[in-house]
C-alpha cells in the first residue's frame, strides 16, 4: 500500500496573528511554524496501518517555498519514508489540489491522506478538490479510518452524528480526532529523518482562481461587565434585557 | 444568469443554516438583478420547501429519488452541477456544512468555479470585482478574497447571516431529475449514526452554547452545564482538555483544533480561555465567562463576566432562567 500524506506549514496555535502594514500579507515575524496540527492525524495513521500491514510506503508531501523543508524533516522523523516538496508558494486551495493531483498521479498512490483543514486558511477545500480531479471518492472529515486490503472503512462525520462509509482504493480522506494519537518524533527518528530523500519538484497547472486581497483583526470586545458572584441571577436580566439574547 | 443555493433538509425540515444559506442567496441575486432558484437536498417536505419564498426563494428543484436522503457524495455532487447547468447558475451558494464542504469542493473542479469557504457577509460588487469576505487563522482574522473565475461557489458560515423573513411569499416547488445512475451512488454510506442529542439542540447549529473546561472537576459533575444548556435551549460543548481526556466526547471540542462555532450567546465556564480556545468561540455574538480566577485570560474577551466558583454559580443561573420563562 501506498499512502501520500499531505501536510502543509502553520503558525503554531498559540500564534498571535498580525498583518504586514498594509494589511496584504502575514506578519511571519518571529512566528513558530509546525506541521497543521490536523496533518498530523493524517501523517500518524498512515504510519500505524503501514505497520500493521508490514509492508508499504508513506510518501509525504508539501507544496511550499525552502522554508518549509524543518517541518517535513519533522514529519519523516515521525516515520514517513520519504518526502516530496513541490516548490511554490500555496497560492490557493485549487492551486494546491493541483499539485497534489499531478504527484498522485506520478506516484501512483493508493491512499492520499491530509487533515480536514489546515488553521491558517481554514479552506476544508483541498481532499474534495483532488477527489474530483483525480475521479477518485473522497472521504470527508474522517475519524476513524480502517484498511482491509484495497478496502478502507472509515467514519466520517456528519452534523449530529457519523456515516461508516466503505471505498475501494485509491481514494482520499481528510483526517481529524479521534483518528489516532498523533506521534512526536524520537532521538532515533530524527537521525534517521536527516539522510531520508527529499525530492523537490517544480509547479504545474493554471492560475489560482482566488486571491486573497486584504486581512483583518476581529473587533475588539468593550471590555467586560463583571456581575458579583452572590447576585448571579442578574446575569440572566442583562442578558435578556440589555444583551437581549435570552 | 441566476443564482443557485443549495439547501440542506432533515426529517423534512429545511436546516437553519439553510435558510441563511437561501436568504443570502436572495441577496445576492437582488444584487445582480436576478434569481434565486433552490436545490434541496436530504430528506424534504415540499410544504417546507415553498416556504423557501419567504427567504426570497423563487423556485425550488426537488429530486424525490429516496437515496438521496443521505448524503453521498458523488451523487449530490452531480445533482447540483445538474441542477446549475439546467439554471445557468453563475454563482451557487450553499451552507459551510460537512456536506457544504464536501459537495463545494468537487463542484469547484467539475464546473471551473472560484470557491470561497468560511463567508461571513454578503459579496460586495462594484468596480468589477466580486469580494467576499471570510473567516480565516481559525477565528483568529477576516481575509477579502476576490473570486475571478466565471463561475462562483460560495460557503456561508453558520449563524453569520440573519435569514430574512417575508412571511407569506411561497416558491414554486419543481420536480427535477439528475438521471443519476447506480454508479453516482457507489460511496453511498453503509449505516448513519447518530448521536444522543442532549435536550435536541446541535452544537454546530445552536444559537447559544454552554461550555465546559477542566474547571467542572470531573464528567460527573457535567450535569450542571446540561441543566443550565436544557433551561436555555442551548447545546453544550467543551474545552480540549476536557475532551483530550474524555470526559466529554470530541464532537463537543470547541476551538482552534475542534470546532468554531458564532451563536449569539457563548457561557464559558470554568474555562481560562487558551487563545486556541478563544479562537473558536470569538466570533460569537456575546460571551460570558464564569471562572473563580478573576486572571483569567477569557475575561478579556467576555462581555460579561462572574468571578466565582461555578459550582455556586451555575445553579443560581438555571434557576434564574426558569424563573423568567
Amino acid at each position: 500500500m501506498k499512502f501520500l500524506v499531505c501536510i502543509s506549514n502553520v503558525p503554531d496555535t498559540t500564534t498571535k496573528i498580525t498583518f504586514t502594514p498594509d494589511n496584504k500579507e502575514f506578519n511571519k515575524a518571529g512566528v513558530q511554524f509546525v506541521i497543521n496540527p490536523w496533518d498530523e492525524y493524517a501523517l500518524t495513521r498512515a504510519i500505524e496501518l503501514k505497520e500493521a500491514a508490514g509492508s508499504g510506503t508513506v510518501t509525504v508531501l508539501n507544496v511550499g517555498e525552502a522554508d518549509t523543508e524543518p517541518n517535513i524533516r519533522k514529519a519523516l522523523a515521525i516515520g514517513a519514508d520519504d518526502a516530496i516538496r513541490v516548490n511554490a508558494f500555496p497560492q490557493d486551495a485549487y492551486f494546491v489540489a493541483e499539485q497534489i493531483a499531478a504527484v498522485a498521479k506520478e506516484g501512483g498512490y493508493d491512499v492520499i491522506l491530509m487533515g480536514k483543514e489546515s488553521i491558517d486558511y481554514n479552506g476544508f477545500q483541498v481532499h474534495g478538490m483532488v477527489g474530483e480531479m483525480l475521479g477518485i471518492p473522497t472521504v470527508a472529515p474522517a475519524m476513524k479510518l480502517d484498511m482491509s486490503g484495497n478496502t478502507a472503512t472509515l467514519e466520517r462525520e456528519i452534523e449530529g452524528g457519523k456515516e461508516i462509509v466503505q471505498v475501494n482504493t485509491p481514494f482520499v480522506a481528510s483526517c481529524q480526532q479521534p483518528m489516532c494519537e498523533p506521534r512526536i518524533p524520537n532521538m532515533r527518528g530524527i537521525m534517521t529523518a536527516r539522510t531520508k530523500p527529499l525530492k523537490v519538484v517544480q509547479p504545474v497547472g493554471e492560475p489560482a482562481l482566488t486571491k486573497v486581497t486584504e486581512y483583518a483583526l476581529p473587533p475588539k470586545k468593550q471590555g467586560v461587565k463583571l456581575i458579583p458572584a452572590e447576585s448571579a441571577g442578574d446575569l440572566i436580566k442583562l442578558l435578556r434585557n440589555e444583551a437581549k439574547v435570552i | 444568469m441566476s443564482v443557485l443555493v443549495v439547501v440542506e433538509c432533515d426529517k423534512g425540515e429545511v436546516k437553519k443554516s439553510s435558510l441563511e444559506v437561501a436568504s443570502y442567496g436572495a441577496q445576492v441575486a437582488a444584487q445582480l438583478g436576478t434569481t434565486a432558484t433552490a436545490i434541496a437536498v436530504g430528506e424534504a417536505n415540499e410544504a417546507n420547501l415553498a416556504k423557501l419564498g419567504e427567504q426570497g426563494i423563487s423556485k425550488v428543484l426537488y429530486d424525490a429519488e429516496p437515496r438521496l436522503k443521505d448524503f453521498v457524495n458523488n451523487a449530490y455532487t452531480k445533482l447540483i452541477a445538474t441542477a446549475a447547468e439546467q439554471e445557468q447558475a453563475q454563482i451557487i451558494v450553499l451552507a459551510n456544512s460537512n456536506i457544504g464542504a464536501a459537495v463545494g469542493s468537487r463542484l469547484s473542479v467539475r464546473l471551473k468555479a472560484s470557491l470561497a469557504t468560511n463567508v461571513v457577509d454578503l459579496p460586495k460588487t462594484d468596480g468589477g470585482q466580486f469580494v467576499v469576505k471570510r473567516g480565516a487563522f481559525s477565528g483568529k482574522a477576516f481575509a477579502d478574497m476576490v473570486l475571478s473565475g466565471d463561475r462562483k461557489i460560495i460557503a456561508v458560515k453558520k449563524n453569520s447571516i440573519e435569514a430574512q423573513h417575508e412571511a407569506g411569499k411561497t416558491a414554486e416547488v419543481s420536480s427535477f431529475s439528475a438521471q443519476l445512475s447506480e454508479a453516482d451512488f457507489a460511496d453511498a454510506p453503509k449505516q448513519v449514526v447518530m448521536q444522543d442529542q442532549a435536550g435536541g439542540v446541535l452544537l454546530p447549529e445552536a444559537e447559544r452554547v454552554v461550555s465546559g473546561g477542566r474547571g467542572l472537576k470531573g464528567p460527573e459533575n457535567w450535569h450542571l452545564i446540561e441543566d443550565l444548556a436544557k433551561a436555555l435551549g442551548a447545546a453544550t460543548a467543551c474545552s480540549k482538555p476536557v475532551s483530550d481526556v474524555d470526559w466529554r466526547p470530541h464532537h463537543e471540542h470547541v476551538g482552534q483544533t475542534g470546532i468554531t462555532v458564532s451563536p449569539n450567546l457563548y457561557i464559558a465556564c470554568g474555562i481560562s480561555g487558551a487563545i486556541q480556545h478563544l479562537a473558536g468561540v470569538n466570533s460569537s455574538k456575546v460571551i460570558v465567562v464564569i471562572n473563580k480566577d478573576p486572571e483569567a485570560p477569557f475575561f478579556k474577551a467576555a462581555d460579561y463576566g462572574i468571578v466565582g466558583d461555578v459550582f455556586e454559580v451555575l445553579p443560581k443561573l438555571t434557576a434564574a432562567v426558569k424563573e423568567l420563562s
